[in-house]
């Protein structure tokens, strides 16, 4: 498939801080690619840098095969961007916001054009209402009419499902995956939350601290044997230690009140019976996504709150 | 340019411009109407005895245009700030920059139509104090020969244009009031950049007009050499020029004529350098600034 977006070596320095780290990646055509990362991670930075909001320190980025800041123009007519939150001009109407940028975009703009448009993020009916009156899912649409109105080949989506509710998020992966698999887009989309690109994305990108940590199928880095586990049983302390002793005891440790251990998910019931057998009682056995355990184990479960224990 | 005036268009505050501009005039044309004469009496009291009042209506339509425009033209500044000092970083404050600018234009259009469209703003103020403070004026108070009171020195000065050469005058001070506050717009615009709210960059204009315009109000020579010469406030009310009307040999009035028109024209180039220099500065910026809102 041919490559849409390479991005190589790309680095952003402000003064004494890295945002974003000898970052190189390459997005191919009809690809969902997740861009995946904490909050602070160099996403958004990089995600500007690719719309040209932000300068690069150094390094380059081609996308369909040109280079960016030499075909600026070229690019962004077949790029389109919701950046982090849709803001949209709130004293206009959702028909005349996606008009302006429309026009901005440098097309012809009918009044088809724009009902179609909006159809197809489900806000034809609210077409003449003023967006300071809609929801944030409302608002979350209607950037992504702005994105799609010019037809473009590349969307770029900055946290997409920020600020909706699970109506919104599961609306807003179903318009993805429409987008993909219908009208055959190539869509990069950048999310803390795993579990959104494990359900979407083809293709992904780790970046920690603004650094490339992997890059790969999705699939292949679904292993069964990084599922993570938490576990609440009647004496959390008696299980730990006996964990400890076991095979499983490298992965375990006590996570406020739960107990959390990296276990091969066919394992979980050998787990519970010998728990059980040892008279400790199973409260609750949840195992986690496993591409969020592999997060972590990448990540070196950095977490910036220390786990809640009362 | 079309989609840039839509916007302003749409926006209420546009209009908090124009209310106010009516607003001011209709209470100037209102107490003229009910009191004009004591104001009248109080310009003349040192004059009286050699001037003849009587052989024309000294508060006519073109007076009070004068009248109105000594006081209102010092308020719009603030009123084009409010437009201009929005441009840019009412977009950042509306997280609306990101977008605008990911789309296939350039910063330079960008700011290039942010600067037109408050150009144009300006000019639709100044064509709306037309209509209210000189052909409103006329229609109230009538038309007659133009009384112009103006200190020279140490001397108080009474001058008067005949009727059929005051038009001319309004349309080339109203001209010259556009440019000098095209420069305010330029100044709010640069500040503009550099804020993601609207109230910083507003509030700076008129901190820097007031700031400005007192210092060109500073009368010591080192001032007066050095500094007030470069200041574009100095040069704010220089539309005064056009109603300085030359005089002959004898003191009288030369019809069509401008006192000192190379002043008036040396004040243009000063202001348009000021437009230039400013939109120079928020050119170069704009273009290299990393967009964080």
């Amino acid at each position: 498939m041919n490559l849409i977006l390479e991005v190589n070596h790309l680095s952003k320095k402000y003064r004494d801080f890295t945002a974003v780290n000898d970052l190189s990646f390459s997005v191919h055509e009809g690809d969902v690619y997740g861009f995946l990362g904490q909050n602070g991670a160099g996403k958004s930075t990089t995600i500007r840098m690719l719309l040209t909001l932000i300068s690069p320190t150094s390094g380059e980025i081609r996308i369909f095969g040109k280079n960016l800041a030499s075909h600026r123009h070229d690019i962004l007519a077949q790029t389109g961007a919701v950046i982090e939150r849709p803001d949209l001009y709130k004293y206009l109407s959702a028909y005349d916001n996606l008009s302006v940028f429309a026009k901005m975009s440098g097309i012809k703009v009918t009044r088809k054009l724009i009902m179609d448009q909006l159809e197809l993020v489900g806000l034809a009916d609210r077409s003449k209402d003023k967006v300071k009156t809609f929801s944030q899912g409302m608002k979350q649409r209607l950037g992504i009419a702005v994105a799609l109105v010019h037809n473009p080949k590349l969307i770029i989506l900055d946290e997409p499902t920020n600020g909706l509710d699970p109506q919104g998020i599961a609306d807003m992966r179903n318009l993805i995956l429409k987008l993909s698999r219908q009208m055959g887009k190539t869509v990069l989309v950048s999310s803390h939350l795993l579990s959104e690109i494990e359900v979407i994305a083809t293709r992904m990108l780790i970046i920690h601290k603004g650094k490339k940590i992997v890059e790969g199928f999705v699939q292949e880095m679904l292993d069964p044997a990084k599922t993570l586990v938490q576990l609440d049983t009647t004496d959390n302390g008696l299980a730990l230690e006996y964990l400890q002793t076991t095979k499983w005891g490298t992965g375990a440790s006590a996570a406020g009140k739960s107990i959390r251990l990296n276990i091969n998910k066919n394992e979980i019931p050998q787990l519970v019976s010998q728990l059980t057998e040892r008279g400790t009682g199973i409260i609750s056995v949840q195992p986690r996504h496993s591409l969020e355990a592999y997060f972590l184990s990448l990540t070196n479960n950095e977490s910036h709150v220390e786990p809640f224990a009362n | 340019m079309q989609i840039e005036l839509f916007k302003i268009s749409k926006r209420p505050r546009t209009y908090i411009a124009f209310a106010a501009i009516s607003a001011i005039v209709l209470i100037f044309q209102f107490a003229f109407k009910a009191d004009g004469q004591s104001y009248m009496n109080l310009l003349l009291q040192n004059v009286q005895d050699n001037f003849d009042l009587n052989r024309t209506n000294a508060i006519n339509g073109y007076f009070m245009c004068y009248i109105i425009l000594n006081t209102l033209l010092v308020q719009v500044p603030i009123l084009v700030a409010l437009i201009a000092g929005d441009a840019i970083s009412g977009e950042a404050n509306m997280g609306t920059l990101r977008l605008l600018l990911s789309k296939p234009v350039s910063r330079s259009q960008v700011l290039m139509v942010k600067f037109m469209a408050s150009f144009i703003f300006t000019v639709l103020l100044l064509v709306w104090m037309a209509v209210m403070a000189l052909f409103l004026s006329m229609m109230i108070f009538g038309t007659d020969d133009m009384l112009i009171f103006r200190v020279k020195g140490d001397e108080s000065q009474i001058l008067q244009i005949t009727q059929d050469d005051v038009m001319w005058r309004y349309f080339a001070a109203f001209g010259y009031a556009a440019v000098a506050l095209t420069v305010i717009a330029a100044l709010a615009l640069l500040l503009s950049i550099f804020a993601e709210n609207s109230i910083g960059p507003i509030v700076a204009t008129v901190c820097i007009v007031i700031i400005c315009t007192i210092v060109s109000n500073i009368n010591v020579p080192v001032i007066d050499r050095n500094v007030k010469p470069w200041l574009f406030t100095s040069y704010l009310v220089g539309w005064k020029g056009f109603f300085y009307i030359g005089t002959n040999e004898e003191g009288l009035p030369i019809k069509g004529s401008l006192e000192n028109w190379p002043a008036i024209r040396n004040s243009l180039y000063i202001l348009f350098l000021h437009i230039a220099v400013l939109m120079g500065i928020a050119m170069l910026v704009f273009r290299k600034k990393d967009i964080l809102s």
